[in-house]
């Protein structure tokens, strides 16, 4: 055994880029619950998005356009959940089910011609300046741009959540949709833009994952992404810093634990492995048990416009 | 209804006595534990399901389910299998094994052949393959090439394939260089881009410049081509577009001669229940291109080492070996007998570690 | 402009027309994406719906096979339909499936080899004991601190699979396995094997066990004062506040009735059709339960044919994959869209759409 051998510049530096597509995914559902509505299809999103992009990085030989695909293609899948919760009223727990489904089975049959093709994968900028700072630099400024963006994307739902007036307007309607309806809001519509932004996050951490972290495209290549995803949502209860708290631990159990073996430790890696998820019923209990429920009141309710 | 399915109708009456038909095309089906497009296993099974096709021509058929389930499905996909006529199946995943036996009962006139598995019958036939004869290729090239001494090894689950493979590249990193260590990192999964990918990033931040796996996917190629100065081998199939480097070489199965061989046997008449663990010799394991990433001598002796194994002349596991805590296992000479390899559950002498159980 | 217009009562008409509605519609699009695939989508479709139950080859074992398939799906689906009826979310059916396959299966491999016709029951029992256990966590979570139970009941899926993942490689682990994962093999166990009651028909204790809860499902919901009394919370939870519902018993009953059938199926499924425990023989039953609950509008009767629908879809894929190579992932497309189209023509069930300008109404 030798713990010596872990660096952890190295170790925070590869846990930032394991956590980014659950990072991306779980931003976007906590968007998506926020609104009041519950999609568990985030797993069949994000590999819809995995696929896509891979396709259209490898055609276009442009990443870049690959993650805009993406988060395109996902969104519009994510439309279809949309549609039939919000306008045909159907149970939000099934269809989300339901998403999984066509977006597993979708994604495969796209995917046949690009098994065992390579693609160009996003650069690491190195920030100037920043990325010469002994240990920090490494260890933060050396990223591709997507890990950059991910973080960005949570500073930018935390704040227009907390100060604009959309925010309020999403909150309000996850909070209580019959109330936001009458004081005149167009509840359905805010909450299509949630799915369709929650879609494209989804398939911007598909894309990552084929794109940036793996890279390939391989059938059923998530392999559970999206559910952890929808954990991390819970774990940070609701909020978007805690996002960011919570991708880092879940991918970083990972991580860490792969290291520890590496460095000779002997674990038992199942109790690792659902730690995580112990802990984030440790934290629900103790948001409830504190009287604050956290999470949305609407969540996973039907909206019908009676009046 | 037409004559054949009316027989059909009536066998399955008598108790799904079977589907012995006069039949002009010999039906040969195979049942995948993963997706024909995995890039690794069941790759290379569909792989050799293609060369059947091509090497028979009109004189066979094949038919295939893939995904299937380990347990109550897989016996389901089986049956229908054989309902429809099938002679032969292959059934291709060691989860397979109760419910071949099972099928197999159900269907004496139909031949099953379960790869990796122990149980046999009279028309159950096993077959296997000696990767670790390509392991210690491996393990010879590995330990020549690394400059850190320290190569990384990404396994899947502690069974005794997975053990004997490590314990194989051991030895032989070991007489090339006796100052390397091995790393071994259980990624418990057969198949997990992800997964691999943070497991061989693991190994290579702590100072691994030679990644093996014993898991399917190329993630740990993309890993250690990013990394740089890392190599790696091909697992399952060839990963040649990870060639010249970080890929040098690789473990191919290669399953066609063995599948042809079997498919001729049925048509012959001459098919009968045995067990096959073949190695280089037979082509049932494939050494992929050892690319110009490894200096000449270093190639010389690799391949020299490869022509050993295959006629015969040189066992990977030949004396003096110890166990891992000093006791002998193998002396000066003595060859490992194929019961102890089939159930290795121990490391030999020098590998750090505890195999987690 | 299209506006829904709440119906007073469901439509009993549209409760029977939309899934053959649904169907129709599945075999439409689904047939286009069989022809864009370059197969012949009729035959794709007649394979699918029609060559289980009638195909001279296949069709005696594939009939059968179909209650194998389905038994499952039903005995959880009705567990769940209960709660989903009192506005109660268990969707960790899959976990407490695991932990009741772990819990009945430990209790049959601790007898092992002793062969008495008292182990069966008790691992039954065991397996009910286990689901329920499981489900007793969020459910007391619920009641204690308010905890939702949609999310804790998720979360425990993953624990119970890494559990599951822990003990076939440890503690049920095969002595006999040459290290392999996985335990022993039950339907070798006489006295542990939940073999089928008459050979060849498909029917062992699960699949009665199913119909038993179809049954009393049904008495419960239209007969039991204790029925009404969901239904009631369900529908309007302050009208049974003020009729003397006491809510936390409520959901006690309902997440410890779906854990429990849950944990019941899980025993079925390992110790016959599956066999063992292994680290993924839970091929994702308590997650496609859900969708059968909701397939068959939460009704018994309902989840009875849906659950037989959904075996269907499945075991004639799989004869789609034989006999035309269609994709593996091509049949769960398919799935996938039969799910929503019957979710989507289920708004006409309880709204009356109405054409016309908005005040018309």
């Amino acid at each position: 055994m030798d713990l010596g051998a872990i660096n952890p510049v190295l170790l925070v530096a590869s846990l930032m880029v394991s956590a980014t597509p659950i990072l991306l995914a779980a931003i976007g559902e906590l968007v998506v619950e926020k609104s009041g509505v519950l999609n568990l299809g985030v797993e069949g999103m994000m590999i819809t998005g995995a696929v896509v992009g891979f396709a259209i990085a490898v055609n276009t030989g442009s990443p870049l356009l690959g993650f805009g695909a993406a988060a395109l293609a996902s969104a519009v899948l994510s439309l279809s959940f949309g549609v039939l919760t919000q306008y045909l009223l159907s149970n939000q727990v099934a269809t989300g089910l339901g998403l999984t489904l066509v977006g597993l089975g979708l994604s495969s049959l796209i995917g046949k011609p690009y098994e065992g093709v390579k693609s160009t994968t996003l650069p690491d900028l190195h920030i100037p300046l920043l990325a010469d700072i002994p240990v920090l630099g490494p260890m933060l400024f050396q990223h591709d741009l997507m890990v950059y963006l991910s973080i960005a994307l949570v500073a930018a739902v935390w704040a227009v959540l907390k100060f604009t007036r959309f925010g309020l307007i999403l909150r309000a309607v996850g909070e209580s949709h019959d109330a936001a309806h009458a004081l005149g809001y167009k509840v359905v519509r805010i909450r299509l833009m949630a799915i369709a932004f929650g879609g494209a996050c989804s398939g911007l951490g598909g894309a990552y994952l084929s794109l940036v972290r793996v890279p390939q495209w391989t059938e059923g290549m998530t392999a559970g992404a999206g559910w952890i995803a929808l954990a991390i949502v819970v774990f940070a209860s609701w909020k978007p810093w805690r996002v960011l708290i919570g991708a880092y631990l879940f991918g970083g159990v990972t991580v860490l634990q792969l290291n520890l073996q590496a460095a000779g430790t002997r674990l038992p890696v199942e109790y690792l492995s659902m730690s995580p998820y112990l802990i984030t019923i440790l934290v629900l209990v103790i948001i409830s048990a504190r009287g604050y429920h956290g999470a949305p009141a609407s969540l996973g309710r039907s909206f019908y416009a009676s009046s | 209804m037409n004559r054949r399915t009316l027989i059909a109708g009536a066998a399955l009456a008598l108790g799904l006595a079977g589907t012995a038909m006069a039949q002009d095309k010999t039906k040969v089906g195979f049942i995948f534990v993963g997706p024909v497009g995995d890039g690794g296993w069941t790759y290379e099974h569909n792989q050799a399901r293609l060369a059947l096709e091509e090497h028979f021509g009109d004189k066979v058929e094949t038919v295939f389910q893939e995904s299937v389930p380990e347990g109550a499905d897989s016996e389901r996909a089986m049956t229908q299998m054989a309902l429809s006529g099938a002679d032969l199946i292959f059934t291709t995943s060691f989860g397979y094994m109760d419910p071949t036996i099972n099928v197999a009962k159900k269907f004496p006139d139909v031949k099953f052949e379960h790869a990796t598995g122990y149980k046999r019958a009279d028309n159950v036939s096993t077959y296997s393959a000696r990767f670790y004869e390509g392991r210690a290729i491996q393990g010879h090239i590995a330990g020549k090439m690394t400059e850190t001494n320290k190569i990384g090894y990404i396994a899947s689950f502690p069974i005794p394939e997975v053990i004997r493979g490590i314990n194989s590249a051991y030895i032989h990193a070991r007489k090339a260089n006796p100052d390397v260590e091995f790393s071994v990192v259980w990624a418990y999964t057969w198949f997990d881009p992800a997964k691999e990918a943070d497991a061989a990033n693991a190994l290579i931040e702590q100072g691994a410049d030679v990644i093996l796996q014993h898991t399917d996917s190329t993630a740990p190629q993309a890993a250690a081509e990013k990394a740089g100065n890392v190599i790696t081998f091909g697992q399952a199939s060839d990963m040649i577009e990870y060639a010249p480097r970080p890929r040098v070489s690789s473990i191919i199965d290669n399953w066609a001669p063995y599948y042809i061989a079997r498919v001729q046997a049925v048509m012959d008449g001459t098919w009968e229940s045995k067990d096959t663990w073949d190695g280089i010799g037979p082509g049932m394991v494939g050494i992929g291109e050892i690319t110009d990433a490894v200096p000449a001598e270093v190639k010389a002796e690799a391949l020299a080492l490869k022509d050993a194994i295959a006629n015969g002349e040189y066992h990977p596991f030949t004396g003096p070996i110890n166990k891992q805590d000093g006791t002998p296992w193998l002396a000066e000479g003595e060859i490992a007998d194929d019961g102890t390899l089939a159930g290795m559950d121990f490391y030999v002498e020098g590998l750090t570690g505890e195999i987690p159980n | 402009m299209i506006r829904l217009v709440k119906r007073p009562q469901p439509s009993r008409f549209w409760t029977a027309v939309t899934p053959i509605l649904a169907v129709l519609l599945t075999m439409v699009v689904g047939g286009i994406m069989f022809a864009l695939l370059g197969k012949p989508p009729l035959e794709a479709i007649r394979i699918i719906f029609w060559d289980p139950l009638f195909h001279p080859q296949f069709a005696a074992y594939s009939r059968p096979q179909l209650l194998v398939k389905a038994g499952p799906l039903i005995l959880i689906a009705i567990g769940l339909s209960i709660g989903f009826r009192a506005g109660i979310w268990n969707i960790g059916a899959e976990g407490q499936y695991i932990m009741g396959a772990i819990t009945g299966a430990g209790v049959g491999l601790a007898f092992y080899p002793m062969e008495s016709f008292i182990i069966f029951p008790l691992m039954v029992i065991a397996g009910a004991l286990g689901g329920w256990a499981w489900g007793m966590i969020p459910a007391l979570l619920k009641v204690k601190f308010g905890t939702n139970e949609i999310l804790v009941s998720l979360m425990l899926v993953y624990v119970a699979e890494a559990w599951l993942a822990s003990v076939s490689s440890g503690l049920l682990k095969n002595p006999e396995g040459r290290g392999f994962p996985g335990s022993r093999n039950l339907q070798q166990y006489d006295s542990a094997a939940n073999a089928e009651i008459i050979a060849g028909t498909g029917m062992h204790w699960g699949v009665v066990a199913a119909l038993i809860a179809v049954i009393f499902a049904y008495v419960l919901l239209t007969r039991h004062i204790r029925g009404f009394h969901i239904r009631l919370t369900g529908e309007a939870p302050r009208a049974a506040r003020f009729a003397g519902v006491k809510p936390a018993r409520v959901v006690l009953f309902c997440l410890g009735l779906s854990g429990a059938l849950a944990g019941m199926a899980g025993l079925f499924e390992v110790a016959g059709p599956a066999g063992q425990i292994t680290i993924d023989f839970n091929s994702g039953y308590g997650f496609t339960a859900i969708i059968v609950a909701f397939l068959g509008r939460l009704h018994p009767v309902g989840i009875l044919l849906a659950g037989l629908l959904m075996a269907l879809t499945y075991i004639g894929g799989e004869l789609a994959q034989l006999m035309l190579s269609l994709p593996g992932a091509s049949i769960q497309l398919f799935q996938g869209m039969l799910l929503f189209f019957l979710l989507a023509t289920d708004v006409f069930t309880n709204f009356r759409v109405q054409l016309g300008r908005k005040g018309a109404a």
